[in-house]
């Protein structure tokens, strides 16, 4: 609930990081957190690590989630992880999903991605964990 | 059906939509349109085969996607493939290369050398290919935003090495359309883009005759989410679209319609897939022929490509991907395809190791050696199941083209993103079917197991040092080069794009002064501009 009483609904950033043309597995989790009721503001194909901080600032997400599928994800999330932080970003709810090794997993949650989501991961989980997740931000 | 009506059975449909009886006979066979688009081997409208005697006379060529760091690591992988008894190349090249920008640009970090070979400069290709002999293997080439800089390298290398350009055989994948589609390594905007192809197209046409310039993929646009019907379907939506452009300049459609050719993907039902080939092989012929009035019989053949494809393979359980691509390779045979590439069991996971790579050509090759699938020409026709099935598929494949027709054609729909949105809400909905069990998957809805990392796949390392010794070689070229020469070849190609000619000779001159990719397509964008994805769901 926010001051006016009413629910405000989750907002998520979904950006495909990097050079990566992968975007049929963003474009089914867009869609399932769209079925969800969340506002998802999908950015499409390479987006830097500077355009990703820019565009959950200014559009104020809940929950800022990547795609990764082609094996760029730890460069790409470390340059990422300063500009969110110099943003203040980093009480918002970091996703990351995609053809992540189980051996990257602990980098990327030291990086600060709570949610990490291999492929395999369940469309509803990935609700779910947000539901979860990013209710004490929303309230 | 008054059979249906007292049958217990419940109906079922193939992914393409269409009805899957429990039995079929000759009356099916009639129903469907009969027998009238079958025709013999090697004979139009070409359902049985495009050639007489097919795999009798030679298998299929054996061609996995190979490529990762560096040109020299590439080479190596190559030569081990030709060793193990691969009988061509099909080379993967990393994203910057594949989006035409050098190994030392910002936007390249981290990603130089990942997912396929780095190319900066014809230097690269004579390494990639030293040793190789291009008149035995002939090399496939899977790029597409920056596929004109790419043939050119490839023509370029050869020719220095001695080869005859005329007779060089080789293909490229340059299928633009379907990368705004899918696999999205675009570059430059829908328009300019489909002039590329028309470029490379008339270029070869001339220059290179017997070299493939285009390579049209249903392959991604089914891995996208497309039907197999679709797959097939929106390609030769594609395909017409390059002649036209091409016709639009005053060719002939047989003199460039022979090099068309096309790469399919194979995962799912293997009688749908079967009958969408010889469909698709019949169709395309007569489109051909009574469209483009083609006359020379290699303008109206299919000439493919069918690739055990990563869509239908698992991340779970992935040994079982070995199983189901030993089936795809059987699909693919059974389709009559002229070169055959089976995604690894671990491409769920990494790009492939020479362990899984190697399996992958071994299960071809006992298809060649023990199965018997070389011995006799499409050995499933005359089916009744398949023959009916076949001239169903031909009917809705021609359906989906005329629908896309009416609906303003192929180049209107991509550009709007409308193709894309349609696909994409396809693949949300086999996710979710996925997801309930509704469409079974051994291993992931099915038949699950309590452990499943029991059997880890190996990673392919990925070298960071690639990436450095990369742009070490690239500073190298830049001061050995003519910088000159090179500044004055890199400035005719952004005025041949600008004047609207060809701008092919400008790209071969350019890369024989050592210009690199990321400098020509520095000079094409100036012109062209950049291509702005049009998000729709």
């Amino acid at each position: 609930m926010n001051d006016t009483g009413q629910q405000r609904r989750i907002k998520v950033l979904l950006a495909k990081p990097g050079l990566d043309g992968h975007d049929q597995g963003a474009k089914i989790v867009a869609r399932a957190m769209m079925d969800a009721g969340f506002e998802v503001i999908y950015t499409g194909l390479r987006q830097t690590p500077e355009q990703v901080g820019r565009i959950s600032l200014e559009e104020d997400v809940d929950v800022i989630a990547l795609s990764s599928m082609a094996g760029s994800h730890l460069p790409f999330c470390r340059k990422l992880k300063p500009l969110l932080e110099a943003d203040g970003l980093q009480d918002k709810l970091w996703l990351i999903g995609g053809n992540l090794p189980a051996q990257d997993h602990d980098a990327l949650r030291e990086l600060g991605f709570r949610g990490i989501f291999p492929t395999g991961s369940k469309l509803d989980a990935i609700v779910a964990y947000i539901r979860e997740n990013v209710r004490e931000h929303v309230a | 059906m008054n059979d249906r009506a007292q049958s217990t059975l419940k109906i079922i449909t193939n992914e393409s939509g269409l009805e899957v009886k429990p039995l079929y006979t000759a009356a099916d066979v009639e129903e469907s349109g009969g027998t009238t688009m079958l025709g013999e081997p090697g004979e139009y409208p070409f359902t049985r085969g495009i050639h007489r005697e097919m795999y009798r006379k030679q298998p299929w060529t054996m061609r996995q996607y190979a490529g990762f760091g560096n040109p020299h690591d590439t080479n190596q992988r190559f030569k081990y493939l030709i060793a193990n008894g691969q009988t061509g190349l099909n080379v993967a090249f990393d994203l910057p290369t594949q989006i035409g920008l050098d190994s030392d640009d910002p936007l390249a970090a981290g990603e130089i050398g990942r997912v396929g070979m780095s190319i900066d400069t014809l230097r690269d290709f004579e390494v990639a290919f030293d040793g190789i002999d291009l008149d035995k293997i002939t090399v496939s080439m899977t790029i597409n935003g920056a596929a004109a800089i790419a043939i050119a390298m490839y023509l370029a290398m050869a020719e220095k090495r001695g080869y005859d350009v005329k007779k060089l055989r080789g293909t490229a994948q340059n299928d633009i359309l379907k990368e705004f589609i899918g696999r999205g390594t675009w570059i430059f905007p829908v328009e300019p883009s489909i002039k590329l192809v028309g470029d490379t197209i008339e270029y070869c046409a001339e220059h290179a005759p017997k070299y493939s310039p285009v390579s049209v993929c249903g392959y991604h646009i089914r891995e996208s989410g497309a039907t197999p019907a679709q797959e097939m379907a929106y390609a030769f939506c594609i395909a017409k679209a390059y002649a036209d452009e091409v016709i639009a300049r005053g060719l002939a459609v047989d003199e460039f319609a022979g090099r068309l050719s096309y790469n399919f993907n194979i995962f799912g039902n293997l009688f749908e897939q079967v009958c969408k080939f010889r469909a698709g092989r019949s169709l395309w012929a007569k489109i051909m022929k009574e469209e483009y009035k083609a006359e020379k019989p290699g303008s109206m053949w299919l000439r493919m490509i069918a690739a055990g494809g990563g869509g239908g393979l698992t991340f779970e359980q992935p040994e079982l991907n070995i199983v189901r691509g030993a089936y795809y390779a059987l699909i693919s045979a059974l389709s009559g395809t002229q070169t055959m590439a089976l995604c690894s069991y671990d491409e769920a996971y990494t790009i492939p190791t020479e362990y899984s790579a190697r399996i992958s050509l071994r299960t071809m090759q006992i298809l060649i050696e023990e199965m018997g699938m070389t011995e006799t020409v499409d050995p499933l026709g005359g089916s009744y199941y398949v023959e009916t099935m076949t001239n169903r598929m031909r009917d809705k494949m021609e359906e989906i083209i005329a629908e896309t027709d009416a609906q303003g054609g192929i180049v209107k729909l991509v550009s709007e993103g409308i193709i894309q949105a349609k696909v994409s809400a396809q693949a949300y909905q086999m996710q979710r079917d996925i997801e309930s069990g509704k469409f079974p998957k051994v291993g992931v809805n099915r038949y699950r197991n309590e452990h499943e990392d029991e059997h880890p796949v190996e990673f392919h390392p990925y070298n960071e040092d690639d990436a450095r010794v990369q742009v070490d070689g690239l500073n190298k070229v830049r001061a050995e080069r003519d910088s000159e020469h090179v500044a004055r070849t890199l400035a005719a190609v952004s005025e041949a794009a600008r004047a609207g000619a060809n701008v092919m000779p400008a790209i071969v001159e350019a890369v024989k002064a050592y210009a690199s990719v990321g400098e020509i397509t520095k000079e094409l964008v100036k012109v062209y501009g950049r291509y702005q994805e049009p998000i729709r769901f």
